[in-house]
């Protein structure tokens, strides 16, 4: 550990430096620290890091670590917080400070993770194959038979790539003697990897002189590597690879929707697939396309209602027969999350004896499986540094929420009764203390527990290693505090060369002539969350529009118009929104309902775009509290109006035009043509209030227009000509059903043999209508006939692509 | 040996054409050594919905998997088999109970036919205190594995009162138990459930019975029903004894096995989008007929 490193190691203190809190740091006593050693001298290693802290003002460090809480938040970077029942979405917790570590000491851990890693697949194959390990009596059969990670239907299953590892994760820590351990194996559907690139990206930022004098191993190597060799599991060449998450909900969606994006892979979920003939297929718009290959980020037992959990709602019936018939790669294969029973620990350094005659290189915490009698006894005559777990959990030594009790705090006989009682079912494991590293806590250094966690690939050249990770950091001093729905911190994971590292990016070197490649296809249901993301902003947009024109009106007319007024009310009760109060409940809804389809396809979606949805949302709800109807209200409107527009204008000038900007592009059109139609047919009816039609022209923002075309005062024929007729006016009818039928013709399977589908048929008739139409013949009756027309629209898209 | 015809005719019907979905049916009479073989046997889905195929669960049990297209507003389907039952008197060579705890530990194999998949609660046959309860009032006075797998099951047949009105395929074992009504699911979950609170490896079986008509009565056709009994392990020698709580006797020439898992999940006959009762109007015949 103890190296010279080769950064600039500044030796000579100078005046206006700041101490940062190194004269007293101490390491708690008999634990290993990261950045002291046991003489109270700081590892060299630190030393450009700590030279740059201790230069830095108390205002320049906090711009700097301000620079990182910018970019999370502006990546919408978060993590979920389950509590009494409700869960929210909680800003990323990032300890700033990155941990160091020497690569000397780094590479000796990678041969002792990768040897566990094997050890695993090893054990992993034997439990779905032979189970020759419960024959031989080297594991005992009722920890395999009642474990409830075991599938059973698994069993005999083998892999379509030979292998049911692919990516694995590692929980270790320091030991008091600086060692390093396991503290849990993750093997079901690790997270953290993505949140590493977070980590690294803010970090950077932080310290990016740092970061770039100093020989910091890149991370971008490791998961080009992973993608292509996800890549090369394709069993043909029209196979695609995705990634299987649980939705939203799930606490690290977040992560799954930036690595699906970096990767330049799809996000799927359990119902955007299906099995067909024993193949796993997608449901795209342009109808089912092969999966070959599905990083699954979905607990196993929710994969397949059909033969593991059949309350499953998040699952695909088949995934199982879609394994079985071996047309499936899954990373990891169903039933890997066996592998992660804390009683396995137990018996895994026996098991690595066993099956390849080699002790672990790295030792996992000390564990006793209480089924056995001899166990049973060892507990009982030295309970003090144990603790009591369920055999059968998986939780991480500082996670477990109440689930474990030291053995020593309880009586003998307690203990003595609980462990004949309940043996089976519980492990014993030695009580973890943590190392620790510095954190900056108020701008001083300050020592923290933590854990690291290591990530491992399988690639065609065996696993590799992530050269770098995702750190925990505690929030206090106490190591059963790291878990970060505790209060604990993320930390980026510096692995520092002596020599100048390559530079990497995901983007491989070209072999072979320069190919374009086309998009993927584009599943059913991130069409649909597209196709409703554009109806609600639009539908948003159109109450915003109405409701400014109220409050203008209020705030201008007192009593006057007050039929206008009321027919304004009627016009947004069909949306739901009163228009007495300045930011109406119902708006706030139909806002609420754009960021939720936005969240869907987060995977599909402009960081910047993002951000900009979120704080519009942000704003319209601030204003929401303190704005008054009239005046106060309309101004507020407009700033919402304006921040829409920036909205529709980042995604207009930035999205791909392809499938997923048609689908959002068709949803904005209908719904404007469904709003524009409604307000014609009510206020530019003739029974319609005085006032009504200059409201028609102000709602369709075609004042200017409108006094430029016509020298006349506006009459119910302009109004219409201008507003439905005039194929010059976005926002005129006849202009968005010109633009509907153009992205209507270029999705897929517009023109099945030459003839046209059902939508494309009802939306000429309804371009036709409007294109021969005259102001005279749009009468009220033939609107009403038209939104209806447009309705249905809506219905045979659906039913055609979106389900 | 006795030698049956078996025909199983399942319907259904819906208001709505369905959507499409998957389809797995546990219906097909199993091949066991030295009690029951089976001559041959034929599945007829109509409309004909294309390839059906059939694999082996985990447990053994023969699965047919079919996918069902979308757009049907009725479903038959239609299982002949003919059936070599054989049953042998069962003598009592079980373990003494005070030694099944060993014989148990001493088994390594998570095989199917292993004890270890059948001793702890599963998901349809929760722990329950009051089931537990009253099998502690019986394995008091039993000696043999044997002798405690017939005292439960006639103290539970005593209990019951069969009663197709009281419970639904839903209905928890806790449930029907404090109710004491029920059909051959809760007398085999119950019955399972009090078992494996003893320590005896206690499966669920299902399967078909014949009904012998009343003295006098002709035979009823379809009057013969899916069943439900209770499979226990006796210790190494004795193995697995059939048992069925529901008519207070050892399973035997009556009886024809589909196959055994730790609950009626494991073996429901019909699993996917469509099911045995729920929203669909679904219906059954059972005909068993010696040839």
């Amino acid at each position: 550990m103890d190296n010279t490193g080769t950064a600039r190691v500044k030796t000579g203190r100078q005046v206006g430096l700041r101490d940062r809190g190194l004269s007293a740091y101490r390491p708690f006593p008999g634990v290993p620290d990261e950045l002291m050693l046991p003489d109270g001298r700081t590892r060299p290693l630190w030393a450009p890091l700590i030279d740059h802290l201790q230069r830095q003002s108390d205002e320049d460090l906090a711009r700097a670590t301000g620079r990182a809480d910018q970019y999370l938040r502006d990546s919408g970077v978060f993590y979920r917080q389950y509590g009494s029942g409700q869960s929210i979405e909680r800003p990323w917790p990032l300890s700033h400070l990155p941990v160091l570590i020497d690569e000397a000491d780094w590479s000796a851990l990678a041969p002792a993770l990768i040897q566990r890693a094997d050890l695993l697949e090893r054990v992993m194959a034997d439990l779905y194959g032979e189970n020759r390990l419960v024959a031989g009596g080297h594991l005992p059969a009722s920890l395999v038979a009642g474990n409830p990670e075991w599938l059973r239907p698994m069993v005999g299953v083998r892999p379509a790539s030979g292998h049911f590892l692919h990516f694995v994760a590692f929980e270790i820590g320091r030991g008091p003697d600086g060692r390093w351990w396991v503290l849990a194996d993750r093997t079901q559907a690790p997270s953290g990897a993505g949140y590493a690139l977070e980590n690294r990206v803010a970090t950077s930022r932080t310290f990016s002189d740092v970061f770039a004098g100093q020989n910091v191993h890149r991370l971008a190597g490791f998961f080009r590597d992973f993608r292509d060799a996800l890549l090369g599991l394709r069993q043909g060449r029209d196979g695609r690879v995705a990634i299987l998450s649980p939705g939203p909900l799930n606490e690290t969606y977040f992560e799954q929707a930036w690595i699906a994006r970096y990767l330049g892979v799809s996000l799927v979920q359990g119902e955007d697939l299906t099995v067909d003939q024993g193949r796993l297929m997608v449901r795209t718009v342009s109808g089912l396309r092969p999966v070959d290959v599905l990083w699954r980020r979905l607990d196993a037992s929710y994969a397949d209602p059909l033969e593991l959990d059949p309350a499953s709602r998040i699952g695909t019936p088949g995934m199982v027969a879609a394994l079985r018939q071996g047309g499936l790669t899954m990373v990891n294969c169903l039933g890997s999350g066996v592998l992660e029973t804390r009683a396995l620990m137990a018996f895994l350094p026996k098991l690595s004896l066993h099956l390849t005659g080699v002790p672990l290189a790295m030792p996992n915490i000390a564990t006793w499986w209480c089924g056995g009698a001899a166990e049973r006894a060892e507990v009982l005559a030295n309970p003090g540094h144990l603790v009591l777990s369920p055999a059968f959990g998986t939780g991480l030594p500082f996670d477990r929420q109440g689930e474990s009790t030291p053995a020593g705090s309880l009586l003998p006989d307690h203990l003595a009764r609980r462990l004949h009682q309940e043996g089976p079912d519980l492990v014993a494991q030695e009580a973890v203390t943590l190392s620790t590293t510095p954190a900056l806590i108020d701008g001083r250094l300050t020592p923290r527990p933590m854990s690291l966690r290591v990530f491992l690939a399988r690639t065609p050249d065996g696993w590799q290693v992530m050269q770098g990770g995702f750190a925990r950091i505690g929030a206090t001093a106490d190591p059963t505090a790291l878990a970060m729905q505790r209060g604990g911190g993320a930390a980026d994971v510096w692995i520092v060369s002596r020599e100048e590292v390559p530079p990497h990016s995901l983007v491989s070197a070209p072999t072979g002539p320069y190919r374009r490649s086309t998009p993927g296809a584009l599943p059913s249901r991130a069409a649909d969350n597209l196709y409703w993301l554009g109806r609600y902003v639009e539908r948003t947009e159109g109450i915003v529009r109405l409701l400014r024109a109220r409050h203008i009106r209020l705030a201008e007319s007192g009593r006057a118009g007050l039929a206008l007024q009321q027919e304004m009310d009627a016009a947004l009760a069909t949306y739901g929104v009163d228009g007495t109060v300045g930011i109406a409940h119902g708006l706030l809804e139909s806002l609420g309902a754009a960021v939720g389809a936005a969240g869907q396809v987060r995977d599909r979606f402009s960081p910047d775009g993002w951000s900009a949805l979120n704080d519009l949302n942000k704003s319209a709800r601030r204003m929401a509290e303190r704005v008054a109807a009239g005046d106060d209200a309309a101004r507020a409107l407009s700033a919402l109006l304006r921040k829409l527009a920036g909205f529709s204008g980042l995604v207009h000038e930035n999205m791909y035009r392809f499938f997923g900007w048609r689908f959002l592009s068709i949803g904005r059109q209908l719904e404007r043509a469904l709003g524009m139609t409604a307000v014609l047919e009510r206020f530019a009816d003739g029974a319609a209030p005085p006032g009504a039609l200059d409201l028609c022209i102000e709602l369709g923002d075609s004042v200017l227009t409108h006094r430029r075309r016509f020298s006349v005062s506006s009459s119910r024929e302009t109004v219409i000509d201008l507003l439905a007729l005039d194929p010059m006016n976005p926002r005129s009818l006849r202009h968005l059903l010109d633009g509907l039928w153009d992205q209507v013709q270029a999705l897929p399977g517009a023109a099945p043999l030459g003839q046209l589908s059902d939508l494309g048929r009802a939306l000429l008739r309804a371009q036709v209508e409007v294109a021969t139409a005259t102001p005279e013949s749009l009468t009220t009756e033939a609107l009403a006939e038209l939104r209806a027309t447009l309705a249905q629209l809506s219905d045979l898209l659906t039913e055609a692509y979106l389900t | 040996m006795t030698a049956y015809s078996l025909k199983l005719i399942i319907r259904y019907a819906f208001d709505r054409p369905t959507g499409a979905g998957r389809q797995l049916f546990r219906i097909l009479p199993a091949e066991v050594a030295g009690m029951q073989s089976v001559r041959h046997s034929s599945v007829t889905l109509t409309p004909d919905v294309g390839p059906q195929s059939r694999f082996h669960d985990f447990f053994g049990t023969q699965v047919i998997e079919a996918s069902i297209p979308s757009g049907h507003t009725a479903l038959e389907l239609i299982l002949t088999a003919e059936v070599d039952r054989m049953a042998e008197p069962l003598l009592d060579i079980s373990v003494p109970l005070s030694d099944l705890e060993r014989e148990i530990a001493a088994h390594h194999s998570v095989g199917p036919r292993a004890p270890h998949h059948f001793t702890l609660p599963s998901r349809r046959i929760p722990a329950d205190p009051a089931i537990a309860g009253f099998a502690r009032d019986f394995a008091a006075g039993c000696t043999t594995v044997r002798d405690l797998v017939e005292q439960t099951g006639r103290a539970l047949h005593r209990h019951m009162t069969f009663d197709p009105a009281a419970t639904t395929v839903d209905t928890p074992p806790a449930e029907a138990f404090a109710a004491a009504r029920g059909v051959c699911q809760d007398f085999a979950h119950i019955m399972v459930g009090a078992l494996r609170t003893l320590g005896v490896p206690a499966a669920y079986v299902a399967g078909y019975l014949r009904t012998d008509p009343p003295p006098g009565k002709p035979r009823l056709t379809g009057a013969d029903a899916m069943h439900a009994w209770v499979r226990a392990w006796g210790g190494e020698e004795m193995g697995w004894i059939d048992y069925d709580p529901t008519n207070a006797c050892f399973a035997a020439r009556d009886h024809i096995d589909i196959g055994f898992g730790r609950d009626y999940a494991d073996v429901a006959p019909v699993t996917g989008m469509l099911r045995l009762d729920g929203n669909q109007t679904g219906s059954h015949s059972v005909d068993i007929v010696p040839l």
